[in-house]
């Protein structure tokens, strides 16, 4: 599922359009899986699974897999639709630089949201 | 093509509040009862735009909306360049006070979301005398701060685009684009630190928890209408905040978020009308 993260977000214009002062990298972990996302002026440009080492971001995103398999329905429930929604539950944890978090929020949520099932067409 | 009104008209009204000059703008439609509405945290009395062009709502009542200093076309005050803006009760509620005797609306009905829906819950406690009616739209007696408010007010984080991403997904998923986008643009619009300002009024000063079951009903009605989809005032706080107030009426709307009358209007009116109804035969 999160191998499609780089082939959507890329194919979204606006979104990159809107990324272009972002470059970073960041973990996403679901359950015990987890990647790190590279991204280069908006365009994610590698998607790596671990297990990890001595993983290096700038910031991680943790959330169990029940709660990220809501998050990824067609209409998610309330409370699932949105990852402000998941952290107000703590069903989500932000940690690390989350500057680049906040100041790219709406680029996060859209590129996340790109994962749900539905938005693939 | 030829160019089309709204039956809104706008004014700005010089008025002191809290002692200071200031420069208030107050939109209004319609000839009727009174019903003053008082917008979110960080937005400003657009929310109401689709009210105020509704007949079924404007034949009945005058609806009334201001924008609070600080927001939308209403000015903060001389000296605000050095000040830190931060919304408290007693503020808020003078406020309303002051511009209703500005306005001479006697008893009007008030409804007001999020921010506005908590005063809503103190004026009942505190003032219910006042009013024909209180509507309380995402009133919840208190909310915890979810994620860092400093966010909302630094130089490395744009303020509007951060706000306007915080609340995105408080829009129920109904929504339709336009207005969802509208709701949110006013967000984007806010000036530096307002948002933040309010929230101060919102997470901490204006908890009402230990307070809210002693509004009396008998002397204002009171109506709850909170969105399914809201994450920061939950479904479950309104109906508590009602299961403690003898007499209050409470709804839950389907699919709708955090902003009802700004999100998707015509589903938030299902809802409001027979509302207004009940009011108008009160």
């Amino acid at each position: 599922m999160i191998d499609a993260l780089q082939r959507l977000v890329n194919a979204d214009a606006a979104l990159v359009r809107r990324g272009r002062y972002l470059t970073t990298t960041f973990l996403l972990q679901i359950g015990q899986a987890a990647w790190l996302i590279a991204i280069c002026e908006g365009r994610i440009v590698s998607v790596t699974p671990g297990p990890f080492v001595m993983p290096s971001s700038s910031f991680a995103l943790r959330a169990d897999a029940e709660a990220w398999s809501k998050f990824c329905e067609h209409r998610p429930p309330p409370g699932s639709n949105d990852l402000m929604a998941l952290i107000k539950r703590r069903a989500l944890k932000a940690e690390g630089d989350l500057q680049i978090f906040m100041a790219n929020l709406r680029y996060f949520k859209e590129a996340l949201g790109k994962l749900r099932q539905g938005a693939d067409a | 093509m030829s160019a089309r009104f709204e039956p809104i008209t706008g004014r700005y009204m010089h008025l002191d509040l809290f002692g200071r000059p200031h420069r208030i703008y107050v939109e209004e439609a319609g000839q009727g009862t009174p019903l003053l509405c008082l917008h979110t945290a960080g937005a400003d009395g657009r929310q109401y735009r689709a009210l105020m062009n509704d007949a079924r709502v404007t034949k009945n009542h005058r609806v009334i909306a201001f924008d609070m200093p600080w927001h939308g076309k209403s000015s903060p005050p001389a000296g605000w360049h050095d000040e830190e803006y931060q919304l408290t009760s007693a503020n808020y509620t003078s406020m309303i006070l002051e511009i209703m005797a500005a306005l001479d609306l006697d008893r009007p009905i008030v409804m007001g979301c999020s921010i506005g829906g908590r005063i809503a819950l103190h004026l009942a406690l505190d003032h219910p005398e006042r009013f024909r009616a209180i509507i309380g739209l995402q009133a919840g007696a208190h909310v915890d701060p979810y994620y860092d408010l400093n966010f909302l007010h630094r130089p490395d984080v744009h303020g509007g685009e951060v706000a306007a991403a915080i609340v995105s997904g408080l829009v129920g998923p109904d929504a339709p684009d336009g207005a969802r986008w509208e709701t949110l643009w006013h967000y984007m619009q806010g000036g530096p630190g307002v948002f933040k300002g309010d929230l101060y009024f919102y997470k901490i000063d204006g908890d009402i928890r230990t307070r809210v079951a002693e509004i009396d009903t008998r002397r204002c009605p009171l109506f709850l209408l909170s969105g399914e989809y809201d994450y920061s005032c939950l479904p479950e706080e309104s109906l508590a905040v009602a299961a403690s107030i003898r007499g209050s009426e409470v709804t839950i709307m389907k699919g709708l978020g955090h902003f009802p009358m700004s999100e998707n209007p015509p589903e938030f009116l299902k809802y409001l009308l027979p509302v207004l109804e009940k009011i108008a035969r009160m």
